[in-house]
């Protein structure tokens, strides 16, 4: 099978560091004693809590159901009973904490009701994604997207091709790996349901050619399928990227700020296909993952098969490791991991690796220099951006400008810092400057919000003003009215007064003038 | 030589007429520098410096009659980003209009509130609910930490508290700053 590929930007061959832990099978971690499930292990709303401590709770039960369209449901991951609700540490490159459900385990690892699927072609795409979207998937390959969503493209979008993702082109990372090797007819059992779900025409499974037991277990177990198409793509670090790896099967790019999904492309990691093979098959809701546990802080690196919310401490200490001997601890490969605090912390959906560096054997900081101007970084992008650009404007608090670079297109895989003579950290001046964005955006909201309810304030205070100054000269109005009645009412009893005065006057003329006629005529007699 | 003046006069008149027409046909409503002064405020309309409100420091910054470092919850920010609009040189904050001061929340102590309303009265942005001898309670989304309820409270029930940070408004740091040779 050959098939055309194409080629991205840059791209490096960082040392791989996987045959460690590739030496053998996946291995059952043992059920910890307290679990700790933060509510927010994906991206979106973090999810609404149904239990109360003290509840008891059986393997795969609902305790925290999807908050919106965004969000993914938390399920029981052994049973037990519900010990808190709360905050707690959650692994974040924050180090803060977050609400989380604590479960006391009670080691019989019962099973609640399972809802076995026993033909997804019965069902329609969308009776198939509510049953993904209930079963609380996300992608596994680290971003934790809810699942169902990209199995949503809408009425009017048409996807040619899906696209199952077993690159895994990170050092140290080898859980994908893994579960190609040992379980590649969950993953093409998951990949006919998305097909379905999706009403895909072509289906590749992409896997790099460093690993060629998983490529050629995979190859078997998709034989029997025409329109699978298993693809050996050549290493290259960041090729398990999204868009990349887009552009290498398809030539297509992925826009600027835009989803696969408009051009007719979706991807899932090979992790994520064999949770909805196992969701849809077994009616099992997600409560574990494939772990890698790596790094010289464990004597046996290997990929652990734990249940959600097992403290990193218990796995490490399975693969020979002393958590209390360690200098770093970081979730995630090394380019794109980031530091976590304590080993305390629960492993969580988006967990594919946790490496440990004992603390004598700590990989050497070299000191960051000035930057030289080389274009190192320039050649190794991936994303065709100008990274060393994209640190001047950082620096100097140009984010605008930043922005107008197409910052947001970076996807942090570390190539720059990686090819940078100088050491400088570059990803964390973008991730600071993409935070920086972000926040400055959200307080320009509030701000205008602050501002739309003064002036609304200012137009109600003027109103009421008006409307009291409205009422009062009507109030004066009506006054003025009465002052006129009474003038009136003054002017007619005046007038009354004047005519009774003049009746009486007039009486006291005819009076006198009868006297006067009285006298008058008596004085001609 | 009479041709050429007419020709100008015609032209002169012909632009005069069209300028004319172009002032009345786009003109443009309220004083432009005013609003975009005013979207770079915070719109805390604390008062703080010294204009009752936002808009009106705005209208005195853009009268010339005030400085654009007079804004303490603005801060730095703001100063350099009114000194980018203005074409002015950017100044340090002018420290008798405070301090700059990190966002902080109005939170009233609601067993100790009397439901005197002097708050409700005082907030610029109507983030006070209650009414008249009924516990009153801030409305933490729409506080803009302006302080100015606090003056009012006859019974000194009103604290401000600093914004608490969680996982949705937490950002990665700057790096330290490598050194130049």
């Amino acid at each position: 099978m050959s098939r055309r590929l194409w080629k991205f930007n840059g791209g490096i061959h960082p040392p791989q560091y996987k045959t460690e832990s590739t030496g053998h099978p996946i291995r059952q971690a043992d059920i910890p004693a307290r679990l700790i499930l933060p509510l927010h292990q994906h991206i979106g709303e973090p999810a609404e809590p149904l239990v109360q401590a003290g509840d008891s709770v059986l393997k795969g039960q609902l305790i925290a159901r999807a908050n919106g369209y965004v969000s993914a449901a938390v399920h029981a991951p052994t049973s037990g009973t519900i010990a808190a609700i709360g905050q707690y540490p959650i692994p974040h490159p924050s180090g803060l904490s977050a609400d989380c459900i604590i479960i006391d385990s009670d080691g019989e690892d019962r099973w609640g009701e399972r809802l076995a699927i026993a033909d997804f072609q019965d069902l329609s795409p969308s009776a198939l994604r509510n049953l993904i979207r209930e079963a609380g998937i996300v992608g596994l390959g680290g971003a934790g997207f809810p699942s169902y969503i990209k199995l949503n493209p809408g009425h009017d979008k048409v996807i040619k091709t899906l696209i199952l993702n077993g690159v895994e082109c990170e050092p140290y990372i080898t859980c994908d790996d893994m579960l190609m090797r040992e379980r590649a007819e969950q993953i093409i059992g998951g990949l006919l349901i998305a097909r379905h779900a999706l009403q895909a025409k072509e289906c590749l499974i992409a896997i790099e050619d460093n690993k060629p037991e998983a490529l050629a277990a995979v190859t078997l177990a998709a034989k029997e399928y025409s329109f699978i198409d298993v693809v050996a793509v050549p290493t290259l670090y960041p090729q398990g990227s999204e868009k990349q790896l887009i552009k290498v099967l398809t030539g297509k790019e992925v826009p600027s700020n835009g989803l696969s999904l408009q051009i007719g492309v979706v991807s899932l990691n090979v992790g994520t296909s064999a949770a909805i093979y196992k969701a849809i098959h077994f009616g099992e809701p997600l409560t574990s993952r494939i772990v890698t546990i790596a790094g010289n802080g464990v004597s046996n690196p290997r990929n652990l098969e734990a249940l959600l919310g097992t403290p990193m401490a218990d796995l490490i200490r399975q693969c020979n490791g002393q958590p209390e001997q360690l200098g770093r601890l970081i979730m995630g490969g090394p380019m794109m991991g980031f530091a976590l605090h304590s080993t305390d912390l629960p492993i969580i959906k988006t967990t594919n690796c946790v490496l440990t560096y004992h603390r004598e054997q700590l990989p050497v900081e070299k000191p960051a220099l000035p930057c030289i101007r080389c274009g190192a970084c320039m050649d190794a992008c991936p994303v065709n951006l100008l990274p060393q650009q994209l640190y001047w404007f950082t620096r100097s608090d140009e984010l605008d400008k930043a922005q107008d670079h197409d910052l947001f297109d970076c996807i942090e895989c570390g190539c720059c810092s990686y090819v940078c003579p100088s050491n400088i950290p570059l990803v964390q001046y973008y991730r600071y400057a993409k935070g920086e964005i972000w926040i400055r955006e959200r307080e320009r909201e509030k701000s205008e919000q602050a501002r739309k309810r003064f002036e609304f304030r200012l137009e109600r205070i003027d109103r009421r003003k008006s409307e009291h100054g409205a009422r009062r000269k009507e109030k004066q109005a009506v006054t003025k009215n009465r002052d006129d009645k009474q003038a009136e009412i003054q002017a007619a009893m005046e007038r009354a007064k004047q005519r009774r005065d003049e009746a009486v006057k007039n009486a006291t003329q005819w009076q006198t003038d009868e006297t006067t006629n009285k006298n008058g005529k008596s004085s001609p007699e | 030589m009479l041709s050429a003046i007419l020709a100008l006069c015609l032209l002169a008149l012909g632009l005069g007429l069209l300028l004319g027409f172009a002032a009345i046909r786009f003109k443009v409503e309220g004083d432009p520098l005013v609003d975009k002064i005013d979207a770079l405020l915070p719109q805390t309309q604390c008062g703080q410096c010294g204009y009752p409100g936002c808009k009106p420091y705005a209208t005195a910054i853009a009268n010339e009659n005030a400085e654009i470092n007079q804004c303490p919850p603005g801060g730095e920010t703001t100063i350099h980003a009114l000194a980018d609009l203005l074409d002015r040189e950017p100044k340090p904050l002018n420290p008798d209009n405070g301090e700059i001061k990190p966002k902080m929340l109005a939170v009233i102590d609601e067993q100790t509130c009397i439901g005197c309303t002097l708050c409700i009265q005082a907030c610029p942005v109507d983030a006070i609910l209650g009414a008249a001898k009924q516990m009153h309670t801030v409305i933490a989304n729409e506080c803009t930490g302006c302080e100015l309820c606090l003056p009012p409270c006859p019974v000194d029930c009103i604290d401000m508290v600093p914004i608490k940070k969680d996982i949705m408004t937490w950002k990665w740091s700057l790096p330290e700053q490598e050194l130049p040779e």
